[in-house]
Parts: structure tokens; sequence; C-alpha cells
């Protein structure tokens, strides 16, 4: 029963005298080419007019947001570059002028040790040849003294042999004596 | 119990068009009809969609906002890709006409709604708008030389002859196969929506009825009407992206007539 009702449709829209297929039924034609009309119309120029503008000015705001946002980064990124760059810079001219001050000040101590150390020297020099020529002097005067004690000591000795002999031939027997070991 | 049954199950029921306001201006029935009301529906959800997406136009969208930006991002892209930069200036057109073709699919979906691009009338007179602005357009901007869209050059003399027919009526079978697509496929899509609907309810009824292997056949039935409505819906998607991309082709003939 149930079935039957399948074929049934068809028959039901003929009985009710309207053409069988609703959508090439003429009554309606102008009243929707009317409300098309007026509907798509409306439809456009609501987005022409107002809503598609806006929104691709909202696309397009965004799209210039972003490269400004991008042009910004790599601004700063190139500024961030540069001012590392310069930080190189300057840390290289301090770490030069460092070591330029620091060899001068070595440079200086040295000459000064030098300059010390010559003075030293020429004092030390001049002293030693001061001492060097007291003791040959005090040597000479040494020696002399003991030509002269020598010299004496012959003509005591001699005179308590009871040989006298005058100051003059004991000097001369004693520089003989010493010539002779020299 | 039967008699209310029929109407239910008759496929043809969901296309008549039944009046709601009668209006009759100059002669003209042009009564406000379940098929204006749901034209209406359309073009409202669009505007209340995409204009609630134009007047937030925050800087990070919402997903609303996200979603209608695509949109307009899709169209854009369809009408700079078929009909090149020039053809931008029938953005909001074709914008128009995709979405308002796409509402009436979708809407069309909704069981008990009415399908506006389910008549001939609707789509013939989309199909008539287009190559009506084809047309005015291809004169307007190129003059004479836009009836050569009927004689692409390259081709020996002789061969003019069989080639400018075929381009004539390639291009008059254009609104007519534009209009007759869109139509035939929401209807016979509806069709076997209700129908297999209809089917799998009244084998349904049989089987409490006590025919109980009616009821497998039911369940087969259901499971092939669901599977049409996935494919309805893609079919109504697609459809109204095949009215536009065609306006586009059809735009670009007239933007650069000689190929």
């Amino acid at each position: 029963m149930y079935f039957l009702s399948l074929a049934a449709p068809a028959a039901h829209g003929e009985a009710a005298g309207g053409a069988a297929f609703p959508p090439f039924d003429p009554w309606h034609f102008p009243s929707q080419l009317f409300w098309l009309a007026i509907l798509f119309g409306a439809l456009y120029l609501a987005l022409s007019r107002f809503i598609l503008p806006k929104l691709g000015g909202v696309i397009e705001s965004r799209e210039d947001t972003i490269a400004d946002s991008l042009d910004e980064a790599a601004r700063l990124n190139e500024q961030s570059k540069e001012a590392k760059q310069q930080q190189d810079l300057a840390l290289a001219e301090a770490r030069a002028k460092a070591r330029e001050t620091a060899d001068k000040a070595r440079a200086k101590v040295e000459a000064e040790i030098a300059a010390e150390t010559a003075k030293v020297d020429g004092e030390l020099a001049e002293r030693l040849a001061e001492a060097e020529s007291r003791i040959q002097t005090m040597r000479t005067e040494a020696m002399s003294n003991v030509e002269q004690i020598a010299t004496n000591a012959t003509q005591a000795m001699l005179g308590r042999l009871g040989i006298a002999v005058n100051e003059a031939e004991a000097r001369q027997a004693v520089a003989r004596n010493t010539q002779q070991e020299g | 119990m039967n008699l209310s049954f029929h109407q239910m199950a008759d496929p043809m029921h969901q296309f008549e068009v039944q009046k709601l306001f009668d209006l009759q201006v100059a002669g003209f029935d042009l009564s406000f009809t379940n098929a204006a009301f749901y034209m209406l529906v359309s073009v409202a959800l669009i505007i209340i969609f995409f204009g609630l997406a134009a007047s937030r136009g925050k800087l990070i969208p919402s997903r609303s906002q996200s979603i209608a930006e695509i949109g307009y991002g899709f169209v854009a892209n369809m009408v700079r890709s078929t009909a090149g930069e020039e053809g931008l200036k029938f953005f909001p057109f074709v914008f128009t006409l995709f979405f308002f073709v796409f509402f009436a699919n979708m809407i069309g979906m909704v069981p008990y709604a009415f399908t506006t691009t389910s008549h001939l009338v609707v789509t013939g007179a989309l199909a008539l708008l287009v190559i009506s602005i084809v047309i005015v357009y291809g004169l307007f901007k190129n003059g004479l030389k836009f009836f050569k869209l009927f004689a692409p050059s390259g081709a020996p003399f002789l061969i003019y002859f069989l080639l400018v027919p075929i381009e004539v009526v390639s291009f008059i079978a254009r609104p007519i196969t534009l209009a007759l697509r869109l139509f035939a496929n929401m209807l016979a899509g509806h069709i076997m929506l209700k129908l297999f609907a209809t089917f799998a309810a009244q084998l349904f009824a049989a089987a409490i009825a006590g025919t109980a292997l009616l009821g497998v056949v039911g369940v087969l039935a259901f499971t092939m009407g669901v599977a049409l409505n996935a494919l309805e819906l893609l079919v109504a998607g697609l459809q109204a992206y095949i009215f536009a991309i065609l306006t586009c082709v059809y735009l670009n003939d007239a933007l650069h007539p000689s190929h």
C-alpha cells in the first residue's frame, strides 16, 4: 500500500489542476524576476558600494601593516648590525690603544732601568777605579815603606853584628836582593 | 492520512512556488512568494555575514571575519586568474553572483527550505545578465573588434566558413548551458534527496507495520540518502563555483576578444 503511493505524486499534481512541473509553471515568472531583480540589485549595491571596499580596505591595511612591520624589523636589524660593527670597531681601537699604552709604558720603564743601570755601573766603575788607584798608591807606598823597613832592619841587624853600614849601602843591598827575588 | 502523505512524498512539491503576500502591479503578478522569501534570506545572510566582517574590520581578524576575507580573496583570485587584472572591475559583480548562488544552494540544503536556484527563471535571468554584460561591455570596450571572438586569427581562410558558425553557436549556447547546468543540478539533486528520504521513510513504516525485511532495504535507502546529502553539499558549492568561474571566463572574452 505504501509502495503504491510512490507512483501517486504525478497523478496528484495533475489532479490538482496545476502544471505537473512547478519550475515551468509560468504564473510565478514575473514575481520571480521582479524579486530577483530587486534582491540581486540590492545585494550588488550593498556589496559593491559599502561592504567590499571596506573589506578590501581592511585586508589591504593589514598587508600594509605587515609590510611596514617587516620593513621596521629589517631596519632595526640593520641598525643592530651597524651598532655591532661600531662596537667591534671601538673594541679593536681600544685594544690597540691599550696595547700601545702598555708598550709605551714598558719602553719607558725599560729605558729608565737601562739609564739607572748605566748610571750605577758608571758610578761603580768610577769607584772601582778610584779604589784601584788608591790600592795602587797604597801598595807603592807600602812597598816603598817595606824597602825602608828592610833597609832599616838590615842596618840595625848589621849594627848588632858590629858592621856599620850607611843607609845608602843598605838600601842598595836590599834593592839588589828584592830585584833578584822579584 | 494517505492524502497528506502523498503531498509529503511528492518530490516536486518542494519546487512549488506559493504566494505569501499578494501583489499585483500593472497586470503582473508580483506576489511575494516562498521563492522570494528564501532569496531574501540568502541576500540578508550575505549582507549580515560580510557586513559584520567589514564593519568590524579588525587588524587581527576573528574567525568569521577570517572566513569572510578568505571568501573575498577566493573570488578576487578567481577573477584575477581567469580575466586578468582588468577583470577586477567586475569583481563586485562576480562576488555578488558567486555568493548569491552559493548561499541559495546551501540554504536549499536545509530540509524544507526552498531552493531559489532550482528554478530555470532565476538561473536563466542570471545567465542572461552575465551574457548581456559580456556583450554590452565587449562592444563598448572593443567596438567591432569584439566580433573577432567569432573568428580567431591564424586559421586558413576557408576554415572560417566552418569556424565562424561554430563559434557563434557556441557563444549562443553559453547562457543556455550556464542556466541549465545550475538549474538541472539543483533540481535533480533535490529530487533525488527527496526520493531517497521518502523511500526510506516508507520502507521503515512498512517494516514497523510488519514486513521486517523491508526495514533492511530501508536502511540501504537511508544510507544512500545520507551519501547523497554529502554529494549534494559538494554539488551546491561546486555549481556556485562553476557559475562564477564561467562568468569570469566569458568576461575575459569581453575584455580580450582576440583570444
